[in-house]
């Protein structure tokens, strides 16, 4: 009798304690955001005045309701900085995630062929930047993409340009630090769909007379979609909320959605509408993470 | 088999070029004589020297390692528990809520957690500094952790925890004696994974620290947007040189102890 019980309490614990931890501080943080998002600016600190406090019970909640204000929600529908911000952000992030497939397809695709003893080690060689801190792979760019950096230098030296090119500052060089630092992302899952596929495939359509690039299109590649889809998905959720790769590579021109969050937040002191722009960007980013969360538990169900 | 051709090999070795030659080029201008980062004036190892001479710079990367190894036990023990109750228990109530919020920060942008903790932090009214920057990273780094955990839980037998019950073991013997080692691996790499992705965090770490919380992402990151100088260079080589030595170690435990169980095996079929 008491081993059922014991399971029961195991059940419990195993359960309830990582339940209430992300509870506490993923669910309810997020719940504060949309509260201050529905608040009056105010200088005070905290710098707001809130909606409805959590103390009122119900009936004071349905009362304060009334009280709403959409005023944040507002001001970033009218100013076009948040637009624009809004806008770049995914028209950047898309734009690097095509050129991230575009890196990284050959890439994982050489990897998949590559001879058996070999492969374990490309694998850890694709896994072992991403262990290395992202800001150091950032910050390395500088040096390299600078008008006086390694890469001009170099430029020059070859003489295939007379004048350093102006690469930092501009979206030229958010999209180099995207690829670079996601790379990984885009590589894994693709490496992971091509090697499992069945090369005898590949031969008997050889075999039947298509070419080796014939083969490509019309086999390896249909067949690494999955893999195509889970990359673009990591690569591009991610990407729009970037803050340190636009702040330290691009130029005080391109405004991207985590930049402004940020500056809003730290350096103009207005919590609510920074609470707004990040409720928008959550709302943007929806979609694909409700897929790619789908497709996770798909991907793990199908594992099991 | 199909064959290794010249275009695979050709962009393999570009896309290791890509990914490697700014890492190289950092480590190599970290032993530059010269104060410009960008011209070659002759070896030198004064800026790792000038870098231990730094005191704040010291200070932050004393916060970090206490905050890395705090934050990476603690969220090792949560994802577990997490990935444990995702495989185990198929219905719950409230499971989808739960899966949701497991997989969620894995691809939320860093600057919404971070904004929605300093929030909790301040409407709770708990002072900012080391203890806010530990539970951030323990809630983000439990989610990855019970990801790999439940990759690993996923080709795990159960009938072999049934068998050691069946032989009279308790459900929690019965855990620590046969589950946690077979999944131990997963659950080292988890820590590993934890453990670098604290040290290495910046938004959250800016977001959730108060005064006297100084992370060596945060001190790297307000000295980088001054200007690139070796010092950081020299900091950034030593990061990576510790990253690098544990990855290798770990890679390399893991293949004895995959051939310790392969032979393990072979033994066991054979008596």
């Amino acid at each position: 009798m008491s081993g059922t019980l014991i399971s029961a309490l195991m059940k419990r614990i195993v359960i309830v304690v990582p339940y209430i931890w992300l509870t506490i501080f993923f669910l309810i943080p997020f719940l504060i955001v949309l509260k201050i998002s529905f608040s009056a600016p105010e200088t005070a600190i905290p710098p707001y005045i809130p909606a409805f406090s959590w103390s009122d019970g119900l009936a004071g909640w349905i009362e304060k309701a009334k009280d709403f204000s959409f005023e944040n929600y507002l001001w970033i529908a009218e100013d076009p900085l948040y637009r624009n911000a809004y806008f770049q952000s995914v028209w950047i992030s898309f734009t690097a995630t095509c050129m991230t497939l575009l890196v990284g397809y050959p890439l994982a695709y050489g990897m998949a062929r590559a001879p058996q003893t070999l492969r374990p080690i490309l694998l850890m060689l694709v896994i072992l930047p991403f262990w290395t801190s992202f800001l150091i792979r950032v910050y390395a760019w500088i040096g390299i993409l600078k008008p006086e950096g390694l890469l001009n230098q170099f430029l020059l030296a070859l003489g295939v340009i007379d004048q350093p090119l102006i690469i930092i500052g501009t979206n030229t060089a958010i999209y180099i630090g995207i690829v670079y630092s996601y790379l990984p992302f885009m590589v894994l899952p693709i490496y992971a769909t091509l090697e499992k596929m069945d090369g005898s495939l590949i031969e008997a359509a050889q075999d039947l007379g298509c070419t080796a690039i014939g083969a490509f299109w019309k086999i390896t590649l249909p067949l690494s979609i999955p893999g195509i889809i889970a990359g673009f998905m990591l690569v591009f959720i991610p990407a729009v909320g970037e803050f340190v790769i636009p702040d330290l590579l691009g130029g005080s021109k391109t405004l991207m959605i985590g930049k402004t969050l940020w500056n809003e937040f730290f350096a103009n002191r207005d919590w609510p509408v920074s609470s707004a722009v990040a409720v928008v960007l959550l709302l943007i980013l929806v979609v694909p993470i409700a897929w790619f969360q789908n497709y996770q538990a798909k991907a793990t169900e199908a594992g099991r | 088999m199909l064959k290794w051709t010249r275009f695979n090999i050709v962009s393999v070795v570009l896309g290791f070029s890509f990914l490697y030659l700014p890492i190289l080029l950092l480590v190599i201008y970290s032993f530059n004589e010269g104060k410009l980062v960008t011209v070659w004036a002759g070896f030198s190892t004064k800026w790792y020297v000038q870098l231990f001479q730094n005191q704040a710079l010291m200070d932050a990367a004393w916060v970090t390692l206490r905050v890395g190894l705090l934050s990476a036990t603690i969220a090792t023990v949560l994802g577990t528990l997490a990935a444990l109750a995702l495989n185990r228990y198929t219905s719950f109530r409230g499971r989808v809520l739960f899966s949701g919020m497991v997989y969620a920060p894995l691809v939320m942008p860093e600057v919404i957690t971070g904004l929605s903790l300093l929030l909790l932090f301040v409407a709770i009214g708990f002072d900012r500094g080391f203890w806010t920057v530990t539970f951030a990273h323990i809630t983000l780094t439990m989610c990855f952790v019970a990801v790999v955990v439940q990759s690993r839980l996923v080709t795990f037998d159960r009938s072999l925890e049934e068998a050691a019950m069946d032989l009279g073991a308790t459900p929690a013997k019965a855990f620590f004696a046969v589950t946690l080692p077979i999944i131990a691996p997963a659950v080292v790499a988890g820590w590993m994974l934890a453990f670098t992705l604290s040290i290495d965090d910046l938004v959250l770490a800016s977001f959730a620290s108060g005064p006297g919380a100084t992370t060596l992402p945060m001190k790297i990151y307000s000295q980088v947007r001054l200007g690139v100088t070796p010092e950081i260079n020299a900091a950034c080589t030593i990061l990576i040189a510790i990253v690098a030595v544990g990855v290798i170690i770990a890679a390399i435990a893991t293949k004895k102890q995959e051939a310790q169980r392969v032979k393990d095996e072979q033994m066991a079929l054979r008596n």
